[in-house]
């Protein structure tokens, strides 16, 4: 890892942020890296939305992508799990390897990587099914339960590990769209937890909730983080600082800068993080 | 042609009027268009629009009614000689008197002595009562167009507010509009209502509605034997729902498919290729269907199933064979296939936009979680679809109930009850055109059954029509 | 498996790697298939439109092919009575004169003669007798009179009728057959287009049949359909969308405009013959009257085509008028309207296209009769180009079948034009807000 230079200018300017860092979660868990992207280049037709990306996501914790809007964050997410192969004009150049293996290679096959990477989207969006059905949903198609009971117990652990288990243990079978916003992005989580996924992507998961919702669902991403690789764009920054234990900050399709989090708002080593964190461009 | 006349002779008062009106408006105000409330030509128009407008209001009831009023007229006083016909005879006597009168075509009946008397009489009498009721409509009308001129022009001053006045005539001219279309369905029921309480006196509506056995004869003279008519309309009923059944067996699949590869699977170019070819498929006439049901279809499948019945014969299925080999043109398939073919378009169209109604975010949400395509339409997105599919479908077994030309063309006329598509059935919508392009006697139940038949389709297709309305309603509500 | 599955950080135990792998291709598999058959449900639905419109265009184009000849005619005095014009045999005097040309003598029997007028039409005696109308002179002399071959003659020349057909099930006998196949030998008989069917109307000989008369009285028809119809449905729309209050009314006038929609055609023909035939005593099978029940069942369609595109016109143009001190009808009338026109012309020209093609109403009200004319004025007995179509199918003439489609092509035609023409219309006037 290349060594980082202090500097005490950066924390005077942006003392909330650096506060706002709880202890001890500002570490990166030491281990390998899940995701390595070398080189990564996206096109949505003529027009280039990412250049040259190289960006390593550690195992185990949660890695933030922040910036401006139409800064790529979003593109280069959804490239992880190759949600851009349903967007016709969309070209991806370049590697990016889980578990040392490309993504793009000829021989990965979606539908099975996106049993190994979950995606969890800005509205909550439940299917029209019942809760159970939605949670069901993902080890029914990809055969992971044996029988009835096996998928019943999927389903609950599905649900506690999503922290939704207490509020709707007793109406499994009423539908996924009459729980608050709140519950149904949780729902949505445990939709995803349920094929045991190694890797969960999150696209501004929270933007579309209350502040009390909000809460819940970083306290979930918080416990969450000892058994998935968690990428999560936000566009909110003290959300990144609460949560991730990694910042990636994006501009103009460009990635500017990567580091511990504690390390990207302190002490930034690029003007241009500096003057998003301190707020001179939005 | 003296109404084509007055009426532009209105017109060119009102013209006048509106010169008028407009002139007196800018005298008042010394010359200046500034100092009037609304502009010049609201003023002319005010002036126009009393002086024309009620006198040709006139003239048009004057054209639509006046034959009636006429004839009436005419009527009231009946010589002995014209009273001793027969009321048939007498209506034929009185058309005859109307067609000589305006110089028309008349029947080939003729008449002698007394009666020829009482005919020249009427004829000279109806041309009379024509002149009278011409005049004083027309008159009638010019008094109108002057008073109407003479009682709006003096109001006309600096202050008026003309453009509020003419704006007041406008909202009653769309407002009469609108009501145009509520008159329509008015119309209809109480038309259809009315014909079918005639034909239910003669016919009891249980018999019609739950009767087996439709052969709608009626003797010519009371005293003619085997004078009995049949109107039990459940084969009708039977032959409809066969045919129906056969047209969606056809179109549901063929449709529900194509709008689905068209809206999930299929690129721009060949969805904008694919649709305008549909859409002449579904611009095709119906009676184009018929033809080539009647002429191309029909003989086809005719061929083939004797083919079948020849190649089985002499063998273990020998009844089978003949009765293939014997099989007609007119089978309830023919009609069916064909209908279903000039459904698809209409099932595929409706399910396209349902589909496409669906949002994205769920099917995003269905592909994140590593499903396929197949899984996500089937297990997504066509349940998320499904009650505007249902109801599309509604829609399309309204339209199949209520189709008449590929029917009359290559359906049969025997009414018979009968799963069997092979058989030849007539609908309810064949016998209406059946009783009615024949010759007409307007008020003998066999002509006013069609109107009961009328009112049976009528009453089906508003009911399917109104539930796959409900469906889409409830639906939109999930997703607002 | 299950305690597995449960406890936290360890990897989730999964059903054997080969049993996924088979779970895994049977998913590819089933999605080849399903692709499969929305690809094979767009091939039929093509394969039909190709049938259909093949079909009609390989039936009908013979039509537009004729053959006439050309026979000097003897106007014969013994058989021409001066003052009785109109009862002469002409037919007869056409037989003789194509007895001489072919080199027979008639039989006493006359069967010869009669064999012979089979093979012309009746059309060569009535352009002999309007000749002899107009100058009485030509009795006597011989003039040149040129029409075509009857209804049998022209489809054995088309290969209709074979040879290896036996001669009891054909309309023609070997000696008829033999008589054709020498006057195409020879050049009398020539091919060429068949302009008689566009200028002539209905008739009972096929080979003089033609749509004029239908094409008038469908034109005729439209004409009042249109000059109903699209104003009182656009003013009707205007009046829902932008005069009338949002209250239960106006939604029960919603659904019921609706409904109108979808009522089956031939409904509207019963509401015809009820309301304008019988109680309002309008001419039967009149253009007037199919005009008005036409009228009827495209107002809806016209409603509902032009309060979407009033819908499409955004708020923003309204409040810039009403901003500027414009009334409500000055903001509709100068602004909303002009600007919503393309959707709205757009929507009249497809319901008059749709009207087009109707026939069960105008069955119906009567236009199902001979017509063997032009309709004169808009109270005269009409027939329009759907209804002929149907009354040519029914007919037993085999020479009918041609025609029926070749009338199916022409309706087409126009069909397609006045789609073509809302399309274009749409694509270079829409405006996307």
């Amino acid at each position: 890892m290349p060594t980082e230079n202090r500097d005490d200018t950066i924390a005077a300017h942006a003392p909330t942020l650096a506060s706002a860092i709880p202890a001890g979660h500002g570490a990166v868990t030491t281990g390998e890296f899940k995701i390595r992207a070398r080189d990564v280049n996206v096109f949505y037709g003529d027009k280039q939305a990412l250049f040259d990306v190289n960006l390593d996501v550690p195992a185990k914790s949660v890695t933030a992508f922040i910036g401006p809007s139409g800064c790529g964050k979003s593109t280069f997410l959804r490239c992880i799990n190759r949600m851009n192969d349903t967007i016709p004009s969309a070209k991806v150049q370049g590697s990016i390897e889980i578990d040392g293996a490309d993504v793009n290679a000829k021989s990965v096959d979606p539908v099975v990587l996106r049993s190994r990477v979950g995606m969890v989207f800005q509205k909550p969006n439940p299917f029209p099914k019942t809760i159970f059905e939605n949670v069901a949903y993902g080890p029914k198609i990809h055969g992971l339960a044996t029988g009835k009971a096996e998928l019943e117990a999927i389903v609950e652990a599905s649900l506690k590990k999503a922290g939704l288990w207490n509020e709707v243990a007793d109406r499994l079978h009423q539908a996924g769209t009459g729980l608050s916003g709140g519950q149904q992005q949780r729902l949505v989580i445990a939709r995803a937890i349920a094929v045991s996924p190694e890797v969960i992507l999150m696209d501004e998961p929270c933007s579309a909730l209350d502040p009390i919702a909000t809460a819940k669902i970083e306290e979930l991403i918080d416990e969450l983080r000892s058994q998935f690789c968690i990428v999560i764009v936000t566009h909110s920054m003290a959300q990144a600082a609460r949560v991730s234990q990694k910042t990636a900050f994006f501009h103009l399709g460009k990635l500017v800068e990567s580091g511990p989090t504690e390390e990207m708002f302190t002490n930034p080593r690029d003007t241009r993080t500096q003057d998003y964190i301190t707020g001179r461009f939005g | 042609m003296l109404t084509w006349l007055s009426l532009l002779f209105l017109v060119l008062f009102s013209g006048a009027a509106f010169m008028a009106g407009r002139g007196r408006a800018l005298k008042s105000s010394g010359g200046s268009a500034a100092k009037l409330h609304s502009l010049p030509n609201y003023y002319g128009m005010y002036a126009a629009l009393w002086a024309g407008a009620p006198a040709a209001l006139l003239l048009l009831l004057g054209a639509a009614f006046g034959g009636r009023v006429e004839d009436a007229m005419l009527q009231a006083e009946r010589p002995a000689a014209v009273q001793a016909l027969s009321p048939d005879r007498q209506d034929v006597f009185f058309s005859d008197v109307h067609a000589v009168a305006a110089g028309v075509a008349r029947s080939e009946v003729t008449y002698e002595g007394a009666e020829k008397a009482a005919f020249d009489a009427k004829v000279v009498e109806a041309k009379r009562i024509d002149g009278i009721v011409n005049y004083s409509v027309l008159g009638l009308a010019g008094l109108l167009a002057l008073a109407g001129f003479l009682l709006a022009t003096p109001r006309i001053n600096t202050e008026f507010r003309a453009r509020n006045r003419v704006e007041g005539w406008i909202a009653g001219v769309l407002i009469a509009c609108s009501v145009a279309a509520v008159l329509t369905t008015l119309g209809i029921v109480m038309s259809l209502i009315y014909e079918s309480w005639r034909f239910f006196e003669s016919v009891s509506p249980l018999a019609f509605l739950f009767g087996t056995e439709w052969a709608p004869q009626i003797a010519m003279r009371s005293d003619q034997v085997a004078s009995s008519g049949a109107f039990g309309a459940v084969p009708l009923f039977a032959g409809t729902f066969l045919v129906m059944m056969i047209a969606m067996l056809v179109a549901a699949p063929i449709g529900l498919y194509s709008a689905i590869y068209l809206s999930e699977y299929a690129n721009r170019g060949l969805r904008s290729t694919i649709k305008p070819l549909l859409e002449i498929l579904a611009g095709v006439p119906t009676v184009v269907y018929g033809f080539f049901a009647a002429l191309t279809v029909g003989p086809l499948f005719r061929a083939f199933f004797n083919g079948i019945g020849e190649q089985l014969a002499g063998g273990p299925m020998n009844g089978l064979a003949e009765y293939l080999m014997q099989v007609q043109n007119q089978m309830a398939l023919v009609a069916g296939v064909v209908m279903g073919i000039m459904l698809i378009p209409f099932v595929s169209s409706l399910s396209d936009d349902i589909i496409n109604a669906v949002p994205q975010s769920l099917r995003d949400g269905s592909y994140a979680m590593g499903a396929t395509k197949s899984e996500t339409v089937k297990k997504v997105v066509l349940p998320a679809a499904l009650p505007g599919i249902m109801a599309a479908m509604l829609l399309a077994v309204s339209r199949a109930v209520g189709e008449t030309m590929i029917v009359t063309m290559a359906a049969g006329l025997q009414a018979k009850l009968t799963a069997n598509p092979l058989d030849t059935v007539t609908t309810v919508t064949v016998q209406i055109v059946t009783l009615l392009t024949g010759d007409q006697e307007f008020d003998s139940p066999k002509t006013l059954s069609a109107f009961g038949l009328g009112l049976t389709l009528f009453v089906v297709t508003l009911g399917l029509n109104i539930i796959a309305l409900r469906i889409v309603q409830k639906y939109r509500e999930q997703y607002d | 498996m299950t305690d597995a599955a449960l406890s936290p950080g360890a990897p989730a135990a999964r059903p054997a790697l080969s049993a996924r792998d088979a779970l895994l291709k049977k998913r590819h598999r089933s999605e080849k298939i399903f692709r499969a058959q929305g690809i094979a449900a767009i091939v039929i639905a093509m394969i039909f439109l190709v049938v259909l419109v093949g079909r009609i265009v390989t039936q009908g184009y013979s039509t537009f092919e004729t053959h006439t000849l050309t026979v000097p005619v003897y106007l014969n005095p013994e058989r021409i009575d001066v003052n009785a014009l109109e009862g002469v045999n002409y037919d007869y005097i056409v037989a003789e004169a194509m007895m001489k040309k072919l080199g027979v003598q008639d039989d006493d029997l006359g069967l010869t003669s009669g064999k012979i007028m089979d093979l012309t039409s009746r059309d060569f005696g009535n352009q002999l007798l309007q000749m002899i109308k107009k100058d009485k002179s030509l009795i006597g002399k011989t003039v040149d009179v040129t029409g075509s071959v009857k209804a049998d003659a022209d489809l054995y020349y088309k290969g209709e009728i074979k040879r290896d057909t036996a001669e009891e099930d054909r309309k023609l006998d070997n000696q008829q057959l033999d008589w054709l196949d020498a006057l195409r030998k020879d050049g009398t008989v020539k091919t060429g287009f068949n302009t008689k069917f566009f200028t002539n109307s209905d008739s009972t000989e096929p080979e003089q049949a033609g749509v004029w008369g239908a094409v008038i009285g469908s034109a005729m028809m439209l004409i009042i359909t249109a000059v109903i119809a699209i104003p009182v449905g656009v003013l009707a729309a205007v009046y829902l969308e932008e005069f009338a209050p949002k209250n239960r009314w106006t939604d029960v006038i919603e659904v019921n405009i609706n409904n109108l929609a979808a009522v089956p055609s031939i409904v509207y023909g019963l509401l015809g013959l009820a309301l304008f035939i019988n109680w309002l005593h309008v001419p039967r099978g009149s253009p007037l009257v199919g005009g008005l029940v036409l009228a009827l069942m495209a107002l809806p369609t016209v409603i509902i085509a032009t309060r979407s595109s009033l819908k499409a016109v955004p708020p923003s143009i309204r409040e810039a008028a009403l901003g500027v001190g414009a009334s409500k009808a000055q903001t509709v009338f100068h602004h909303v309207l002009p600007l919503a026109m393309p959707g709205v012309m757009t929507g009249a020209i497809l319901s008059l296209a749709h009207a087009l093609g109707e026939t069960a109403p105008l069955l119906m009200i009567g236009m199902v009769a001979f017509v063997p004319g032009a309709p004169e004025t808009f109270t005269s007995s009409a027939t329009v180009l759907p209804v002929q179509v149907f009354i040519w199918e029914n007919a037993s003439e085999r020479a009918f079948h041609e025609r029926t489609a070749a009338a199916i092509i022409v309706l087409l035609v126009f069909m397609i034009v006045m789609n073509a023409a809302a399309v274009i219309l749409r694509r270079r006037f829409e405006r996307r807000w």
